[in-house]
């Protein structure tokens, strides 16, 4: 059902935590549905250089959180609000059908995570 | 590799060597279609209703009350569909509970479609159906009750006797989904008051793909499958014979077995239950704690996700369900889990576990020592966990 790269991020999720001092945090999804994903941000010079993540959800919320992570560590903030769910979908080798919205939910979060961030530095 | 710890005897069991070494010959030895008068046919015959009468003692019935089906899933919309239908004048008003299988609630909804009304009886914490709620159901035109004998996820079992006796008293026709029950808890159709009674071969060590429907003599509900004059010309179709003689083997064996079964199969679960419970905080029990099937174990965990706990535990060798709707293909969690009253976010994160007849000691044991660990990795990275539990 799930491909290698999917069992390695849920088995081995990177990133994982929180940024206590993080320059921007979103959090999406809710519990009635059986996903959350939080993710914390920290930008240096418009730089993402680090970033962690917590999930409850399945298997495939894991390991998009995962993977969303990696995707963005070391990019602008610019770039990062460029990551797509497929993309993320893709660099994990494919999703089963039923969970591309898991993807949808880890390109949100990083959304939120961007979008908070701006904020704070709009005050 | 470790060895694969197997607990999940509610979705499916395995075929009892000495049930496949009955059935092989019928593949290539004992072929005959039962329906041909040589030889090879009436052996073919003879094994048939074999089988009928093994099936037929295990439940307290007459062999020709005993038919022979494709599945659970078959029987329940045999009785459901056909019972309706034979009973259109009469009325057409359904009762059954929340807590059903998909393939009596997704029937009893087809039938919505055409105009029958359905009463869907709530449930207790435990997921009990109360007996008087079934009285005060019944109207003038109720045709038919269906209740289970046993849930499939939860475990609970359901007042059969009781509510059979109403269901006599009123006159109104009587069907249990028995596909849990079968082999694990004693079974008398007259005791019960049944009408049509389901059962499912794999459910207790038989094959795949043979079911039974049981109707009481007298009662007339019509042909699920029209053609020959198969199990009494009320479901044609040559007979599935190496699966008949063989679901007529694993009842026969269930039920000389069931003391035995019975004892251990409680043993084990209740120290799984009460492991599970002291070792991990925040936990429910779902399902009453006593009136429930000897095997079945089914626990809420709180900040968890079911799927998520569910590959952990197949990663460690441990094999189970849940409830989540991530294991379901929909949205949201277990209909059971939601009509005892659970929130959505505490049904995601359900785990069951259904032991079998080859689950030992050493396996609870294992389970015990895996699943609170598994439980806390997955709660560290829960956005949800309270700070005390991580």
């Amino acid at each position: 059902m799930y491909s290698e790269k999917v069992m390695d991020h849920f088995e081995h999720p990177r990133n994982v935590g929180e940024i206590n001092d993080a320059s921007g945090s979103g959090t999406v999804g809710n519990a009635k549905c059986g996903d959350i994903m939080k993710m914390d941000i920290k930008v240096e010079d418009n730089i993402i250089t680090d970033v962690k993540f917590k999930t409850f959800g399945c298997c495939a919320a894991v390991a998009t959180s995962s993977m969303a992570t990696e995707m963005v560590k070391g990019k602008s903030v610019d770039e990062a609000l460029e990551l797509t769910n497929k993309a993320v979908a893709e660099a994990l080798d494919g999703l089963p059908p039923v969970k591309m919205h898991c993807s949808l939910l880890a390109e949100q979060a990083i959304h939120a995570a961007v979008d908070d961030y701006k904020k704070k530095q709009g005050k | 590799m470790n060895k694969i710890i197997y607990m999940d005897n509610a979705a499916t069991t395995a075929t009892r060597p000495e049930v496949l070494e009955k059935m092989l010959p019928y593949f290539t030895e004992h072929y005959g279609n039962p329906s041909s008068i040589h030889s090879v046919g009436r052996d073919a015959r003879k094994a048939v209703e074999k089988a009928r009468r093994q099936v037929a003692e295990a439940i307290g019935a007459e062999p020709r009350e005993i038919y022979f089906t494709a599945g659970g899933s078959e029987s329940d919309n045999w009785a459901i569909r056909c019972a309706s239908a034979a009973l259109e004048k009469k009325g057409k008003h359904i009762i059954t509970t929340a807590i059903e299988h998909h393939a009596v609630l997704h029937t009893c909804a087809a039938l919505e479609k055409k105009g029958y009304r359905v009463t869907y009886l709530p449930v207790d914490g435990d997921g009990r159906v109360d007996p008087e709620d079934v009285r005060k159901a019944i109207c003038d035109d109720t045709v038919l009750i269906t209740v289970m004998a046993a849930n499939n996820e939860i475990g609970t079992l359901e007042p059969i006797k009781e509510i059979g006796q109403i269901a006599k008293e009123t006159g109104v026709l009587f069907h249990t989904d028995a596909v849990q029950a079968v082999g694990a808890i004693p079974i008398d159709v007259n005791d019960w008051n049944v009408d049509m009674l389901s059962m499912s071969g794999h459910k207790f060590h038989g094959p795949k793909g043979i079911g039974v429907l049981y109707i009481r003599k007298g009662v007339k509900i019509g042909n699920l499958i029209y053609g020959g004059a198969q199990e009494r010309g009320l479901r044609a179709g040559t007979e599935n014979l190496p699966a008949i003689v063989g679901i007529g083997e694993a009842i026969e064996i269930a039920v000389k077995e069931l003391p035995e079964y019975t004892a251990k199969m409680t043993s084990l679960r209740d120290q799984l239950i009460d492991g599970i419970l002291a070792e991990i905080p925040e936990c429910r029990l779902n399902g009453h704690r006593t009136l429930r099937l000897p095997a079945n174990c089914n626990v809420s965990i709180r900040y968890i996700e079911g799927e998520s706990l569910l590959m952990r535990l197949d990663l460690a060798g441990i094999e189970g369900s849940s409830g989540s709707a991530c294991t379901s293909g929909s949205l949201d969690p277990s209909h059971v889990l939601l009509a005892i009253g659970l929130p959505h976010e505490i049904a995601h994160g359900s785990l069951r576990l259904s032991l079998g007849t080859e689950n030992t000691q050493q396996d609870v044991e294992k389970v015990l020592k895996e699943l609170p660990g598994i439980v806390k990795n997955l709660r560290s990275m829960s956005p949800l966990t309270p700070e005390n539990l991580k």
